[in-house]
């Protein structure tokens, strides 16, 4: 359909819509080639429009403060949870596989390069795409299918800058506290579990938390999750506003904005580490 | 007033509007009516810029809506209110927040003011003592009521309200038409109203676009409905069980 809510570039939207319909019967890797077009396309100009200054600067602060609360102070449990165990478990995986001429300093040394660089950065994101991605995108999506989006339209109100700025701008500045706290918390349970387990002293553990440290491993820690959460905010929005049905397509948005949030931070992932550690 | 010139409009193969040329007047009550399919929904979304038409154009005024730049569509879009056929509240927001957001994003009240005026609103339209409320709390009678007040709350100079009587029962929809009657003498509006039903046409309608298959079969006021002699409207007014009552209730007027 040609339904032109949101932003100019929309316009041809239903004509290219049907030109996708009409080459998929015909020729499938050419419909694959064009649809991929076609979303990479719409995904961008969609980013452009959520970039759009705010109509309202008043409105706009407190949907920020309120998406904080929802992306954020909501996600700490979980984030702590995770943390918490999956800290332990690399300290005593690694614990296991030392011996011999392998200083037991390295299991303080794995868990802090673990947790710094992969886990906390690109775990956690990928978890909480799970939660508060597909969260955006049900969210949006049934505002699209009960007509909300619409009538924000109707009022003269740019629905998507209104309604994906102050999420992205939550995502990005929250997602490095919680990350963050991940490290930290993760840190602290190897040091914890190795205390307790007898698997390294302390002493031990904290040589090797302070070995070969280098800082700009946390700086290229945050630059990565600023840019998963930008990912997976805008990617989940765009899911949950090109959402067309009722409660079915809803799921599926839902579904779809998890899966394909995870695949581009993974992929970014891939770009960044090669672009800042190499 | 709202024209629409040679009004197109196709999805794919499916062309749903045929060049509608429509005049809505200021001050009047004005009804698209005709089956489901149509065309009527398509038509009022094209005039309120949700969906582009194809060709032809869309006038507000002086300004050619269809033609205006984003910025300039929005300026417009400001002074237009459309109550929703599901009502399209916001189901974050209690009914009060529903009903002053307009004002909230476009008007430089102070919040005490912006209070008064939502809550004018809502007794006009009967919840008052609702305003605690959020949406799914409430009956789809009572969220219609507040997706009108939310409608005029800007004292809106266009008013399009969809099926503004569907899911009613008779006394609210009676309520519901008065009001729409009221304010659109009140403000001066130009209001659209797209209904199935022939009671709301017969009681407020001042001036009724008949569509058939995206054509405007038919265009008059409330007393010529009866002889217009086109026989797809013939039908539909027929169809209606309120057959009886309507040649009476005309005759009465």
């Amino acid at each position: 359909m040609g339904k032109t809510v949101g932003f100019s570039a929309q316009s041809g939207e239903g004509r290219a819509a049907g030109l996708i319909h009409q080459r998929r019967a015909r020729c499938l890797p050419s419909f694959v080639g064009m649809a991929l077009l076609f979303h990479i396309g719409r995904f961008f100009s969609f980013f452009a429009a959520a970039l759009r200054r705010p109509q309202k600067g008043r409105v706009f602060a407190k949907a920020t403060v309120i998406e904080l609360e929802v992306i954020g102070v909501q996600s700490v449990g979980i984030v702590a949870l995770l943390s918490l165990f999956m800290g332990a478990v690399i300290a005593i995986q690694t614990a296991h596989q030392i011996g011999g001429w392998i200083p037991a300093y390295t299991v303080g040394f794995t868990v802090r390069q673990t947790m710094i660089l992969e886990f906390a950065p690109t775990i956690i994101p990928v978890i909480l795409s799970g939660k508060v991605g597909s969260n955006i995108a049900s969210q949006i999506g049934t505002m699209q299918v009960t007509e909300q989006i619409d009538a924000l339209e109707v009022m003269g109100v740019r629905s998507i800058s209104h309604l994906v700025l102050p999420k992205l701008l939550a995502a990005v500045l929250i997602f490095p506290f919680l990350v963050v706290i991940s490290m930290v918390l993760g840190i602290g349970a190897g040091a914890f579990i190795c205390d307790v387990a007898e698997l390294s002293t302390y002493a031990d553990f904290k040589y090797g938390l302070q070995m070969d440290f280098s800082p700009f491993d946390v700086t290229y820690a945050l630059i990565k999750t600023c840019v998963f959460a930008l990912i997976i905010t805008s990617v989940s929005a765009y899911h949950g506003y090109y959402t067309q049905g009722g409660a079915r397509e809803v799921g599926r948005s839902s579904t779809k904005a998890v899966v394909y949030s995870v695949v581009i931070v993974m992929v970014a992932n891939l770009v960044i580490t090669q672009l800042l550690l190499t | 007033m709202i024209r629409a010139n040679g009004v197109k409009k196709a999805f794919g193969e499916k062309v749903v509007l045929h060049g509608i040329d429509a005049e809505f007047q200021s001050g009047q009550v004005n009804f698209i009516i005709g089956r489901s399919g149509s065309g009527k929904s398509v038509l009022t979304k094209c005039m309120v810029g949700l969906l582009e038409v194809d060709s032809g154009r869309v006038q507000y005024g002086d300004s050619v809506f269809s033609e205006l730049n984003r910025r300039d569509r929005e300026a417009v879009r400001r002074e237009i209110g459309m109550l929703f056929q599901g009502g399209a509240l916001f189901d974050s927001m209690t009914v009060l927040e529903n009903v002053e957001f307009p004002l909230r994003m476009f008007s430089d009240m102070a919040e005490d003011e912006r209070k008064e005026r939502a809550m004018e609103c809502l007794r006009r339209v009967e919840l008052l003592g609702a305003e605690h409320l959020f949406p799914a709390e409430v009956s789809g009678g009572m969220q219609k009521r507040v997706a009108l007040a939310r409608a005029i709350v800007g004292k809106p100079k266009y008013l399009f309200c969809d099926e503004p009587n569907s899911g009613l029962d008779p006394q609210t929809a009676i309520i519901i038409d008065n009001l729409i009657k009221d304010l659109t003498q009140e403000y001066g509006t130009t209001t659209v109203v797209i209904s199935h039903d022939m009671n709301s046409v017969i009681e407020i309608g001042d001036s009724i676009h008949f569509l058939h298959e995206g054509r405007v079969a038919w265009q008059g006021d409330r007393q010529g409905i009866l002889d217009s002699g086109v026989s797809s409207l013939d039908q539909f007014v027929y169809a209606s069980d309120l057959m009886k009552d309507i040649r009476n209730q005309l005759r009465r007027k």
